[in-house]
């Protein structure tokens, strides 16, 4: 049955505040194992587009199907538990804990653990050893220790794709996962992103402004414009498309070459 | 075994371990350290306060709730005992199912409360607990037929726990050992285990749930966890720890009055004594009770006898005067949120890093 149904699926997926249609009618489908950019001008949709997937908002009309299955109307945590996760564009973490408890956290939720009483979490020796073995596979182990709020925003961010990691989901949603990093930190991100596509055959949407580095990961590009999917393909093809040097690069196809 | 004990949360600071020590050895051997009545009164309540403040600070440090209705619960904890010393005799039957009584009518209106208001914005449910409080007080001081109104109830409790049994008939280090010393004792060791339980819950999975949820309730929903489920058990587990407290001070006065157990003056102690303590840290609570119900007892003395050796100074002595030691108190806190904005245990952890 499974077989039949791409993993993740959005359906007329549309979502209104008052007269602003922030995204209109978008119908898209996810194979398993695939990474798809989302791309488009700043106020294309594609955060919103994101939050409709993952529950932060419910959509006025449309659906959302994993595995076939509608969760349209499900709460956030309700789509965690079936399987999506999403890393977010701002930074958003648990900053007067210690990095090892932010990834602590994932793995206790992932085992259902909260509502444990009256054990000691530390006796949890499983969630430790899950979140260190998570903390090394992102190169932060050596601060685990440390506070999140005092950290450097590199390592935030690269703490933001452990959660995701930690908590495994079979779909990946990465928000911009790059975005205000240095150069030499980017490399770290996307090889944990293309490790997870590879090895794990996880499914992956992202967005990304970074065009070399959609051109690195991404089996497939869509383009979001004032809310609506208007290209959709292979990266070589949608790059070339007009609509897309205009929409998405803001510049006529002619001065291609030198990209943002 | 001491570490299991404390659940791993250790005091973390030399200093701090021991002020700890010193206020565990005074309230375990009050009765024998501080003979006379006035100071076993103050040892008693400083342990229910304890308990009290500590299941406030799991609510307001742990999970970042505000509520103005943590004396509802004690006092329907109070009531609960009071009620049923009162109509069913003083007996240990009665005693043990008003007790449990307080604590389920408690739990079931945290969780009504919980449930309605959790929901929207934290500021919407402090306004909603600070209605239903103040509705609850004026209720129990309106039905005076079951509550005794603004005079309270006034009962009696099982022999063994009154001044006039005699456990033995020799003294101990010069003291009686009479039925208010085992009643002193068993509010101390309840307040000890509860304690004990309430510093296991916030080491728990679930406590450490709570603090994520603080920090960003946002992302925990992001992660998996049903945010409004955690905070509304928060504010249940608490307000069973508040009636139990307030069970533990009906036995104690062998009186239950709107006064002593919901009046807002006492809520206001307590976020003052949370916050004294430091917040989010349960040790806190103990520190923060302690100094708190000291001041508040012992300043007034401590002022008139030093009125009494300034009389001769004009102005100082007038400033010393007793009647004005809420002025020093208020005076008190400010120094100390200004000095210790992380309350005293906050400070005392940091100093040692």
């Amino acid at each position: 049955m499974a077989k039949e149904h791409p993993i993740l699926e959005t359906r007329d997926l549309t979502i209104r505040f008052g007269g602003h249609v922030a995204v209109d009618h978008v119908s898209c489908a996810f194979e398993r194992g695939t990474l798809t950019a989302i791309v488009g001008p700043n106020g294309a949709g594609k955060t919103t587009y994101f939050n409709l997937i993952s529950g932060q908002l419910s959509a006025t009309s449309g659906a959302v199907l994993l595995n076939g299955e509608t969760i349209t109307r499900l709460s956030v945590p309700e789509r965690t538990d079936r399987g999506i996760g999403r890393a977010f564009q701002l930074t958003n973490l648990f900053p007067t804990l210690s990095v090892r408890e932010n990834v602590r956290l994932v793995a206790q939720a992932k085992a259902r653990k909260g509502f444990d009483l009256f054990t000691v979490a530390e006796s949890h020796v499983e969630l430790l050893e899950r979140a260190d073995h998570v903390l090394s596979e992102v190169r932060l182990i050596d601060q685990a220790d440390q506070t999140v709020s005092v950290l450097p925003h590199g390592d935030q961010r690269k703490l933001e794709v452990a959660l995701l990691i930690a908590l495994g989901p079979q779909v990946l949603m990465f928000d911009e996962p790059t975005a205000g990093m240095s150069v030499d930190e980017v490399p770290v991100i996307l090889e944990l992103i293309q490790k997870l596509k590879s090895d794990m055959d996880r499914t992956i949407l992202l967005v990304e402004h970074k065009m070399d580095v959609i051109r690195t990961l991404a089996d497939r590009i869509i383009v979001l414009h004032n809310g609506a999917l208007v290209a959709d393909g292979e990266p070589s093809e949608v790059i070339a498309l007009p609509i897309v040097q205009e929409a998405y690069l803001g510049k006529a196809p002619a001065s291609s070459g030198e990209v943002a | 075994m001491l570490t299991r004990l404390l659940s791993g949360d250790t005091p973390r600071s030399g200093l701090l371990t021991a002020l700890l020590l010193i206020v565990l050895i005074s309230l375990a051997f009050a009765p024998f350290l501080f003979p006379g009545t006035k100071s076993l009164e103050t040892a008693a309540r400083i342990c229910i306060f304890i308990v009290l403040v500590a299941s406030y600070d799991l609510l307001l440090g742990y999970a970042g709730i505000v509520s103005f209705a943590h004396t509802m619960f004690f006092g329907i904890g109070a009531y609960g005992t009071a009620l049923a010393l009162s109509t069913t005799g003083p007996n240990y039957g009665s005693l043990i199912w008003g007790t449990a009584a307080g604590a389920g009518v408690a739990a079931l209106f945290a969780l009504a409360i919980g449930l309605f208001s959790l929901r929207v914005k934290a500021i919407f449910f402090a306004m909603v607990t600070l209605a239903v409080a103040s509705a609850f007080a004026v209720l129990v001081s309106q039905m005076s037929w079951l509550t005794g109104g603004e005079d309270g109830l006034n009962y009696k409790i099982p022999r063994e726990l009154t001044p006039a049994f005699k456990l033995i008939k020799a003294k101990v280090f010069d003291v009686s050992i009479n039925g208010k010393i085992l009643a002193y004792y068993l509010v101390f060791f309840a307040a000890a285990i509860l304690f004990l339980v309430m510093l296991r819950i916030v080491n728990s999975p679930f406590g450490r749930t709570l603090k994520a949820v603080r920090d960003n309730a946002f992302r925990a929903e992001a992660i998996g966890y049903r945010v409004v489920w955690y905070r509304t058990t928060a504010t249940v587990l608490s307000a069973v720890m508040a009636a139990l407290a307030g069970s533990l001070l009906a036995i104690w006065l062998r009186y239950t009055g709107p006064a002593t157990t919901l009046s807002m003056e006492i809520m206001i102690d307590i976020l003052l004594m949370v916050v004294i303590g430091g917040m989010g840290t349960l040790y806190g609570a103990v520190l923060g009770a302690t100094l708190f119900i000291l001041a508040q007892t012992y300043l007034q003395n401590l002022m008139g006898v030093a009125a009494e050796a300034t009389s001769a100074v004009p102005v100082f002595s007038t400033l010393v005067a007793p009647e004005r030691w809420l002025l020093w108190l208020g005076v008190l806190f400010i120094l100390s949120i200004y000095f210790f904005p992380t309350g005293i245990v906050g400070r005392l952890r940091a100093g040692r890093a």
